[in-house]
C-alpha cells in the first residue's frame, strides 16, 4: 500500500519561480506567432500575394499602394487576432518578411494593438480610466470562470496545465471557480458556436460587477481557422465586451499567466501596434 | 505480431475496394457483413462509418467504410442517395445510428425505420430550412441562428425520479456538453449525453481548401489529437495522389504519434487519480504530462506537436539528440508512477467493476481504441492496417477482458510502456535521408465510382481515426473530407455503462473512458 504523501515529499518542489522570481517559463523552443518585417517585403509591390493566399485564417492583408496613408508606412499587415501560428507564411514568403519567432506573450487590452493598421492614433483615455477604476475593485486575488464556446480542446489542455505543479497558478492568487456568481473573470475559448452563444451570455449575466472578460486563443480573438461557417461566430467580438485579448493556437500556459497578470496590471503589456517588444 | 511487409512496399491498389450498391441491396449487405465477418475469429471485420457527399455533378451519394479484417483492403459501399431516402441500417449495425442521424441533419437524407430518428449534430431550435451541406446552402449569407428548444429524451415518469440536466457549462475547466441524468437517490436510471454544442462544421471547412491549409485544419479538429488527425489526413492525401513519404519521415511520424499518446495517457492517469481523490497522484500525473509537453515543445516548437506532418513527409527535419536524453530521464519516473498507482488499494477499489462494458455491446455500438481493447476486442490499426513505420517495429497490443474502469486503465498503462518502446525503436531506425517527397511515385487507387478518393487512418490515442478525402485534381482543392473520429464512436458507447450504475461512480467511469468532446462534435 503506497504512501502517496511520502511519494510527493520525496519528489520535492516542481514549481517554477517564474514570473515573480528566477525560474524557467517552461517554453524553451516553443514557437510563438510569426514576426513581420514589413520593410523586407520586396515582392508585394510587384503583385506577390503568396503570404495572403497561404494563410489559412485570413490574418494577412496586403494593401495596394493607393490605400496606404502616410502614417501607415506598411502596406502589409498581420492581424495577430486571427493568426493561428501555423508558420505557413514564414515558409512561403520569398523575401523573408515573415520569420518564425518565440514571441508568445501576445496579451493586449485593446484588440487594435494586435494589428498595425488598426492601431488608434492616440491611446483611449476613457478606456484607461475605466480600466483603473475596475481594477481597484479586485484587490489581489482573481477568480475565474472558464467557458468553452467551441474550442478544439487545445486551449482547455493548456488552461488545465496552469494547475499542474510546474505553473501552480494558485501561488499567484488566481483561482478557478465553478460558479459565475463568485467569478471576477470570464475566460472564453472557441469561436463561439451559435448553440453556445446563449449559455455563454447567461454565464456573463450571472457574474457580479465589476467583471472582466478574456478572449483566450485565436478562435476567441478573431475566429482563426474555425470561426464562421454555418455553425460559428468569429470569436467574441460583438458578442461580449472583452477586456483582454490573447491570441495563440493555443496560447501556452506561460502566455496565459502573462495575460492574467497584464489584466491585473502586475505585468506590462508586450505588444503594441501589432509589434511584439524586442 | 508485427506485419511482415512494409507499408511502403504494399501495393496501393489494395488500399480499398469500392462497390456500388442499390439502396434495396443495403439491408442484405449489412446482414451479410455480420454473417461473413462477424467478430470472430480475428475480430477485425466491422462497419466503420457512413458519410454523404455530392459528386462533381452535384449528385448525392452515401458511402460506407468497412474494415474487412486485418491486412485486408478496406471495403467501401457507394450508394446512390439522389432519391433522398435510404433504408436505415442502424437496426442491424447499431453503430451506424449516429452516422445516419448526422447525414440526416447535414444533407437532409431520410433513413427509413431508424430506431431514433431525432436530430443529433444540429440542436433543436437551430435547424435551418435547408440542410447546411445540401446544394445551395450559403453559410456566409445565412449562418444558422436560433433559440434552444426542447429535445427528444427518455420519458421517465415516477414520483421519486429526479431529472438533472448538467451543463453545457459545468464545473472545472472542461469541454462544453450537457449530461441529462434521470435518477432515484444514488441510482442512475437513464443517462443521456447531449453533445454537439461544439459542432464547428469542421468537415465542411475542408471544402475548397488546398493541401497546406487542410493540414492546419486537421490539426485543429481535436487539439490533443493533432498528430493523429494530420497523420490520417496526410496518409489519405498520399493515397489519393500516389505519393509516398520517405523512410525518415515515416520513422518520425511514429515518434510524434507515440509522444502524443504518451502525454494524453499521462493526463488520463492524472485525471483518473483526481476522480478517485488521490491528490498527489493527480499532481504527479499532470506533472509528467507537462514534462512530455515541454519535450514536445523543445523537439518541434509546438507542445501539441503541430506543424510537422504534411502529405509527402514532414515540413522540416528534426533533431533526435535531446529527445533521447529527455526520455531516458523521464521513463523511470513514469514507470514508478504507474507501478505505484497500480498498487494503490483505494484507487483499485473505485475502478474494479465500475462501468462494465460487455464485449458484445462494445462491438455492436462501435467502441474503439483502449475502450474496445479493455472489453476483449483485439484491434489496433497500427498492427492490423499497418502504416508509417509501424510494420517494421515490434510492439504488443495490450488487451483486457473485464471491460471495467480498471481494465481501461490497465490497457492504457501498458500502452504507455509500449509507446516508450516504440519511440526508441523508431529513433533507432532514423537513417539520414530526405524528409519530404511531394511527387507521384505510384498509381493512386482505383475507386471505380469517383475520382480522387483517398483513405488514411491512424490509431489515435482514443482509437481508430479514419479520413476519407475527395480531391479535385484540376483545381487542386478538396471537395469533401469525412472524419471518422474515435470519440464520436466512444461517446455513443459510453451511456451503456452509465445506465443502471450510480452517481458516485459516474465521474470515475467518465474519466476511465478518456473522451474528447471536440473530436466527437467536430
Amino acid at each position: 500500500m503506497p504512501l502517496w504523501t511520502w511519494f510527493g515529499l520525496k519528489k520535492g518542489r516542481a514549481t517554477t519561480g517564474w514570473p515573480e522570481s528566477a525560474g524557467s517559463d517552461g517554453q524553451e523552443g516553443v514557437l510563438g506567432l510569426p514576426k513581420l518585417n514589413a520593410d523586407q517585403c520586396s515582392e508585394g509591390a510587384q503583385g506577390c500575394t503568396k503570404c495572403v493566399t497561404s494563410c489559412p485564417s485570413g490574418a494577412i492583408t496586403l494593401n495596394v499602394a493607393e490605400n496606404v496613408t502616410e502614417d501607415q508606412e506598411q502596406h502589409i499587415d498581420l492581424d495577430y487576432a486571427r493568426c493561428v501560428g501555423c508558420q505557413l507564411c514564414t515558409e512561403t514568403c520569398p523575401s523573408g518578411a515573415f520569420s518564425p519567432s518565440n514571441d508568445w506573450a501576445f496579451a493586449v487590452r485593446d484588440r487594435a494593438d494586435l494589428s498595425r493598421l488598426a492601431r488608434p492614433a492616440t491611446p483611449d483615455k476613457k478606456l484607461e480610466e475605466k480600466w483603473q477604476k475596475s481594477l481597484a475593485g479586485f484587490g489581489r486575488s482573481l477568480h475565474i470562470r472558464h467557458v468553452d464556446a467551441g474550442s478544439c480542446n487545445g486551449c482547455e489542455s493548456e488552461i488545465s496545465a496552469l494547475l499542474n505543479p510546474f505553473y501552480n497558478l494558485h501561488r499567484l492568487g488566481i483561482f478557478f471557480t465553478p460558479s459565475p456568481r463568485f467569478a471576477d473573470l470570464l475566460l472564453v475559448t472557441g469561436p463561439v458556436t451559435e448553440v453556445m452563444r446563449e449559455p455563454l451570455l447567461r454565464t456573463f449575466e450571472a457574474m457580479p460587477e465589476p467583471r472582466w472578460v478574456m478572449a483566450l486563443g485565436t478562435c476567441a480573438t478573431g475566429g482563426g481557422t474555425n470561426g464562421g461557417g454555418y455553425a460559428c461566430h468569429q470569436g467574441l467580438d460583438g458578442i461580449l465586451p472583452v477586456d483582454i485579448w490573447l491570441p495563440g493556437c493555443p496560447p501556452n500556459p506561460a502566455a496565459i499567466i502573462e495575460a492574467l497578470l497584464v489584466l491585473l496590471d502586475r505585468r506590462p503589456q508586450q505588444v503594441h501596434g501589432g509589434r511584439h517588444d524586442a | 505480431m508485427p506485419h511482415p511487409e512494409s507499408s511502403i512496399e504494399r501495393p496501393i491498389e489494395l488500399l480499398f475496394e469500392t462497390q456500388t450498391l442499390r439502396p434495396d441491396e443495403l439491408l442484405e449487405a449489412a446482414q451479410s457483413l455480420l454473417d461473413d465477418l462477424g467478430d470472430t475469429p480475428s475480430a477485425h471485420g466491422r462497419m466503420q462509418c457512413a458519410y454523404a457527399l455530392r459528386d462533381a455533378e452535384g449528385q448525392l451519394w452515401v458511402r460506407y467504410i468497412i474494415s474487412q479484417g486485418a491486412n485486408q483492403p478496406w471495403g467501401i459501399w457507394s450508394v446512390d442517395a439522389s432519391s433522398g431516402t435510404l433504408p436505415s441500417l442502424a437496426n442491424v449495425l447499431p453503430l451506424l445510428g449516429w452516422y445516419e442521424r448526422e447525414i440526416q441533419d447535414l444533407y437532409g437524407i431520410t433513413f427509413t425505420d431508424h430506431p431514433e430518428p431525432y436530430p443529433l449534430v444540429l440542436h433543436e431550435g437551430f435547424i435551418p430550412a435547408k440542410p447546411p451541406l445540401q446544394k445551395g446552402f450559403d453559410a456566409k449569407a445565412e449562418p444558422i441562428r436560433g433559440q434552444a428548444e426542447p429535445f427528444a429524451e427518455a420519458n421517465m415518469v415516477g414520483s421519486d425520479i429526479q431529472r438533472l440536466p448538467f451543463g453545457p457549462i459545468r464545473a472545472d475547466v472542461v469541454e462544453s456538453a450537457q449530461f441529462v441524468f434521470h435518477y432515484i437517490g444514488e441510482g442512475i436510471l437513464h443517462y443521456h449525453p447531449r453533445l454537439f454544442y461544439k459542432h464547428r462544421a469542421m468537415e465542411a471547412r475542408f471544402e475548397g481548401v488546398p493541401i497546406s491549409a487542410a493540414c492546419v485544419l486537421a490539426e485543429r479538429v481535436s487539439g490533443v489529437d493533432s498528430v493523429a488527425h494530420v497523420l490520417a489526413f496526410s496518409q489519405a492525401m498520399e493515397a489519393a495522389l500516389g505519393w509516398q513519404a520517405p523512410l525518415r519521415a515515416q520513422a518520425w511520424r511514429v515518434v510524434l504519434a507515440e509522444l502524443e499518446r504518451l502525454y494524453n495517457h499521462l493526463q488520463f492517469f492524472g485525471h483518473l487519480a483526481k476522480t478517485t481523490t488521490l491528490k498527489v497522484a493527480e499532481a504527479e500525473g499532470i506533472w509528467l504530462e507537462e514534462q512530455v509537453k515541454q519535450i514536445n515543445g523543445r523537439l518541434t516548437g509546438s507542445r501539441f506537436l503541430r506543424g510537422m506532418i504534411v502529405p509527402g513527409g514532414l515540413r522540416r527535419d528534426l533533431d533526435a539528440t535531446a529527445l533521447i536524453a529527455d526520455l531516458n530521464a523521464l521513463q523511470p519516473q513514469i514507470e514508478d508512477y504507474l507501478d505505484t498507482l497500480a498498487n494503490t488499494r483505494s484507487y483499485l477499489d473505485r475502478l474494479l467493476t465500475t462501468g462494465v462494458l460487455p464485449r458484445q455491446v462494445a462491438f455492436d455500438q462501435g467502441a474503439t481504441g483502449p475502450i474496445e481493447r479493455a472489453s476483449d476486442l483485439d484491434r489496433d490499426l497500427r498492427r492490423d492496417h499497418g502504416y508509417a513505420l509501424y510494420p517494421e517495429l515490434q510492439f504488443a497490443v495490450p488487451t483486457a477482458t473485464e471491460g471495467d474502469a480498471d481494465a481501461r486503465a490497465r490497457v492504457r498503462d501498458q500502452e504507455i510502456r509500449q509507446s516508450l518502446h516504440l519511440i526508441r525503436q523508431a529513433l533507432n531506425k532514423l537513417e539520414p535521408g530526405p524528409i519530404c517527397r511531394k511527387e507521384q511515385t505510384i498509381d493512386p487507387p482505383m475507386d471505380g465510382v469517383m475520382e480522387g478518393m483517398g483513405l488514411g487512418w491512424a490509431e489515435a490515442v482514443r482509437g481508430g481515426l479514419i479520413y476519407a478525402v475527395h480531391w479535385n485534381a484540376k483545381t487542386e482543392r478538396l471537395t469533401r473530407v469525412k472524419i471518422k473520429e474515435p470519440s464520436f464512436s466512444n461517446w455513443r458507447v459510453f451511456p451503456f455503462t452509465v445506465n443502471d450504475s450510480n452517481m458516485m461512480d459516474y465521474a470515475i467511469n467518465e474519466a476511465s473512458f478518456g473522451l474528447s468532446v471536440a473530436g466527437a462534435d467536430r
